[in-house]
């Protein structure tokens, strides 16, 4: 399929694009990605400077640092959350919203999902690094509108396994791996759309236009 | 469905205004091709999965570093971006993942400091840390120097494959094929491997090399050197468990455009359409 992403001139210009910077890996490639979209994302690396109509959290790492270091930011997240506000995880972001992780198992998540992230059960070389079609389960989940089966950049070990109906994308490497989760205004990939090429670039361009 | 990947090169002479991209033959001659963010773009814009930049900067008076060469691609690239020479620290590595790079390829200093490998691999993890190994085919006359070597039959003849570091200019003894395997253990996350017989021609990919490689380890495996057509490319995916193939002059001067690659793999059902 042929995926078209224009560069943006005005989409998110008036609105604020939080980043949240909680010093998990690299966010450059992120912000990038909505700069070249053109939104102006305000990196948040403080929670008394949070103030958003639309939340980014990035994120590579383990769970357990991943909580700890976002412990300052839940409140906060959670509270734009119950007020509507849009909310994209992004790997470890993603996982952080379900209740616990095999990675860090006596570590507590946000729990904004039911259901806990576990190891891939796969015969396949772990982590699962490369591109991957995935298949979209949700065909209304706004993230995916204009595309199909696009092949995108997974870097993990890990993927979550919630208990509500809310998977909205997987992909097949030697079993099923869940690639996307969408509840409400709540939105998680487990793949790096910062890093899947135009597919991932119009993901995020979806989602800034909600 | 996985797909394997196909990688341009862009080696970066970063003693040229703006960084330009250069293509030696066989190590050595060169050719000028542009400039490095420029050509990314392109290839991006045309398919390309994954960029690796190497810096082959001879001269010590430098123009720019590569940290500006990858702020000025991330900027408009959105695949994997790859840098490799010039990494001796966890620092240098630290850098160039700031500037925007996803994986660091490490060669000289991992054979001088195997540790390297381990050390990059925990503070970064095993998938940003890539060994490059450029290995060069050493043929058997005597069953004296084959002693403690790997043997490979080749359609040349037996021989065992040796590491050179610096680019090519110096031979160290050891090698390829076990320090793939050393590399495996320390946790690095790929292997990038080049054949310094092929580099430079257009003869295709040293496949004996590479599935020696790719049957005796575990992780994946970047074919590179000698790629002069699609075919090429084709027989190193089918023949071996290479799971991505790198290319450089083809891509570089026009022989055929990324997205012909991809095409024609779909067509050869190597790969799914994309």
């Amino acid at each position: 399929m042929h995926i078209r992403v224009d560069r943006g001139k005005t989409i998110g210009q008036t609105m604020k694009l939080a980043i949240i910077d909680y010093g998990m890996g690299n966010i450059k490639s992120v912000c990038n990605a909505f700069t070249y979209l053109g939104a102006k994302p305000v990196i948040v690396d403080a929670p008394s400077r949070f103030n958003a109509d639309k939340i980014i959290i990035p994120g590579v790492g383990s769970f357990g640092d991943g909580v700890k270091n976002l412990a300052p930011f839940v409140p906060k997240i959670k509270d734009a959350v119950v007020s509507g506000t849009p909310v994209l995880g992004i790997c470890l972001g993603l996982h952080m919203f379900l209740d616990n992780s095999e990675e860090s198992p006596r570590v507590p998540g946000m729990g904004l999902i039911k259901g806990g992230v576990r190891k891939l059960q796969t015969r396949m070389k772990l982590p699962h690094i490369g591109w991957n079609s995935i298949k979209i389960e949700k065909k209304r989940c706004p993230l995916f509108r204009g595309l199909g089966e696009e092949y995108v950049y997974f870097v993990h070990s890990y993927h979550p396994m919630p208990k509500e109906n809310t998977i909205a994308a997987t992909a097949r490497y030697g079993c099923e791996v869940t690639a996307a989760v969408w509840k409400d205004n709540i939105y998680g990939t487990q793949f790096h759309p910062e890093k899947s090429g135009k597919a991932g670039l119009k993901m995020l361009k979806n989602f800034l236009e909600l | 469905m996985f797909s394997k990947r196909i990688i341009p090169c862009l080696d970066c002479d970063l003693a040229l205004p703006q960084g330009r991209v250069v293509k030696g033959i066989e190590f050595r001659q060169v050719r000028y091709a542009g400039i490095p963010w420029e050509l990314a773009k392109k290839y991006y814009d045309d398919g390309a999965d994954e960029i690796v930049f190497l810096d082959i900067t001879a001269s010590h008076e430098r123009r720019g570093t590569m940290v500006e060469v990858i702020e000025r691609t991330s900027e408009n690239v959105f695949v994997p971006l790859t840098v490799g020479g010039g990494i001796g620290s966890v620092e240098d590595a630290r850098k160039v993942f700031n500037a925007g790079a996803d994986k660091v390829a490490i060669n000289t200093s991992a054979i001088k400091n195997p540790r390297l490998i381990n050390e990059v691999a925990k503070y970064f993890g095993s998938q940003a840390c890539v060994v490059a190994i450029d290995a060069k085919r050493r043929y058997i006359t005597s069953t004296k120097e084959a002693k403690g070597k790997i043997i490979v039959e080749t359609p040349e003849g037996q021989c065992w494959y040796e590491c050179s570091i610096y680019g090519g200019r110096t031979f160290t003894g050891v090698d390829a094929i076990k320090w793939a395997e050393e590399v495996e253990r320390r946790g690095a996350g790929e292997i990038l491997l080049t054949s310094m017989d092929r580099d430079g021609t257009t003869d295709g990919y040293d496949i004996p090399l590479t599935r020696t490689v790719g049957e005796r380890i575990n992780l994946p495996v970047i074919a590179s050197g000698g790629c002069g057509g699609m075919e090429h490319i084709y027989e190193v995916l089918k023949e071996t468990k290479a799971t991505a193939a790198l290319a450089a002059s083809i891509f570089h001067y026009n022989v055929f455009k990324i997205s012909d690659v991809k095409k024609y793999l779909v067509k050869k059902r190597i790969q799914k359409k994309k």
